[in-house]
């Protein structure tokens, strides 16, 4: 099954409340998937800053002195705000690809959850209740953001397996669904040299999408051609720094409902997700058609 | 007229307070408040009775339904109405997937559209949508009427044995061992009928029927692959 909601907010006077509306509606998703839960927030876009949000199972010790070690190495300002298993560092956005190769020596049991200038993700195992109050997502403001909570089908039920998944600097990825054609992907784009990580079928998704745009092609242009290079079933979400995207397969059996105001686009498996968005009564709410792409941006 | 608030009371409660009236019962009409979207909301009801939703449902609302009549005041979710065998389910909305799947019987009116596999498997039920209906309708379709105000998207009647189909815009693509047919007096006197219990006054005469070619129901060696 697994569930997704999204969120993108036109009225920028409902920003501070993108958190706790985003918890809402994910926690209403909860039975569609228990295993694990994360959500992706685009936040206050910073000046030449670099967000990287960090995971450790031993926080204690791999965030301690963590700052001093990476500045010592990257030669460069860090700030660190850690939560929970999680930290969001911030340097500057051209230091990103250091820091990254630095972690790998420094923190070896890190993992990176996503990179960006205002992108941020929080995911772990457990219900999206758990997940929500131990990050704290309801306190965060932000302009769109992403959810899923997830029944683990195709890999292990782990952090890195958990959704949204990072696809690139302010991109990321949800998935409602199992593709079929994962591993014989998985090794073309091994052989192409992108780096996946884990068995994963969604981050062979995500992973396409993140090829496809380096060689060129728009996120809609990637998420068109996913139509094609895909096989199996899927509903995706996709994030973007001032956008927000929709596509389902051709065949469309993972459930998907939208709605519209003037305030904002909202997404949910089921219309469930959706029931305590302000003015849902007078919302334009509709089914997204299979094989079609949706995109809104700032 | 009987009140029942899904935001107080369980759905539970709901549906064991409905499947305990009878033949006789004297509490004939029902109103739910705030269905938001949960599932299953007026399910496997076996009586003569009237129950209105006021707002959307979730995934198999009214689903087995026999006698009694279902309106929802809102969009359905996914199998609305799914193996109905008697009774009347009224839309007013928008139905998602496989609305009416497997129903042997009774009537399902969608006001609104309805996406994709409207009627698969269908065995009986009539199926009337004022809107226009998505891919894989009528999928291995048996029996019944499927009545489509608007268009249908792609493999219409895929693999269909003995049920109607009328459609009275575009069909975006018929599905395998579908055609169109000739539409005789006794069909536009069928569609008159449902036209007329489905609240909807397109005219007969607009639409077109389509149903099965029938070269799948025996053993043919020039399919196999």
């Amino acid at each position: 099954m697994c569930g997704i909601v999204g969120l993108f907010l036109k009225d920028k006077s409902m920003e501070a409340q993108l958190g706790a509306m985003l918890t809402d509606m994910l926690i209403t998703m909860t039975d569609r998937g228990p295993d694990s839960a994360g959500i992706a927030i685009y936040s206050q876009d910073t000046v030449n800053i670099g967000k990287m949000t960090v995971q450790s199972d031993t926080p204690d010790v791999d965030f301690d002195k963590l700052t001093g070690d990476l500045k010592k190495r990257i030669k460069g300002d860090v700030d660190i705000r850690v939560q929970s298993t999680h930290a969001v560092l911030e340097l500057r956005a051209d230091q990103v690809v250091v820091a990254r190769e630095a972690l790998k020596e420094i923190r070896p049991n890190i993992r990176i959850m996503s990179t960006g200038d205002s992108l941020e993700i929080y995911k772990e195992v457990g219900l999206p209740k758990d997940v929500a109050s131990r990050f704290d997502i309801a306190k965060m403001s932000g302009s769109h953001g992403i959810g899923h909570t997830r029944m683990a089908t195709e890999s292990a039920v782990t952090t890195m397996g958990a959704h949204p998944f990072n696809t690139g600097s302010d991109q990321c990825l949800v998935h409602n669904g199992s593709l079929s054609n994962h591993n014989s992907l998985r090794r073309k784009l091994r052989r192409d040299g992108v780096h996946i990580e884990t068995e994963n079928d969604t981050e062979v998704g995500a992973a396409y999408l993140t090829w496809k745009m380096q060689n060129g092609s728009t996120l809609g242009e990637a998420l068109e051609s996913s139509l094609e290079d895909l096989d199996g079933f899927f509903t995706f979400v996709v994030g973007t720094k001032d956008g927000f995207g929709v596509v389902r397969d051709p065949i469309a059996c993972k459930p998907a409902v939208m709605a519209e105001t003037d305030q904002y686009v909202a997404f949910g498996s089921e219309y469930r997700a959706l029931v305590n968005l302000p003015g849902i009564q007078n919302a334009r709410v509709w089914e997204p058609e299979p094989a079609t792409v949706y995109f809104w941006k700032h | 007229m009987q009140t029942y608030d899904l935001s107080t009371g369980s759905l539970r409660e709901l549906n064991a307070t409905l499947h305990a009236q009878n033949e006789t019962t004297n509490q004939t009409a029902w109103e739910i408040m705030n269905p938001r979207g949960a599932h299953a909301i007026a399910c496997g009801l076996d009586s003569p009775i009237e129950v209105t939703v006021r707002g959307s449902t979730g995934y198999y609302s009214a689903g087995m339904n026999q006698q009694a009549t279902v309106n929802i005041k809102g969009s359905a979710g996914p199998g609305v109405a799914e193996n109905m065998m008697s009774g009347k389910v009224v839309i007013d909305g928008d139905a998602s997937q496989y609305a009416g799947a497997t129903g042997h019987g009774g009537l399902l009116v969608i006001k609104g559209n309805a996406s994709s596999r409207c009627g698969i498997s269908m065995k009986g039920i009539n199926i009337v949508v004022h809107g226009s209906i998505g891919h894989m309708s009528a999928f291995m379709a048996q029996s019944g009427n499927l009545v489509v105000c608007g268009d249908a998207g792609e493999a219409l009647g895929d693999s269909c044995y003995e049920a109607r189909l009328f459609v009275r815009g575009t069909v975006k693509s018929l599905g395998a061992d579908c055609e169109e047919k000739e539409m005789r007096p006794e069909h536009l006197e069928i569609l008159r009928t449902l036209l007329a219990e489905g609240e909807c006054n397109a005219r007969p005469e607009e639409f077109k029927r389509y149903g099965s070619a029938r070269t799948l129901y025996n053993f043919n060696i020039d399919n196999a692959y």
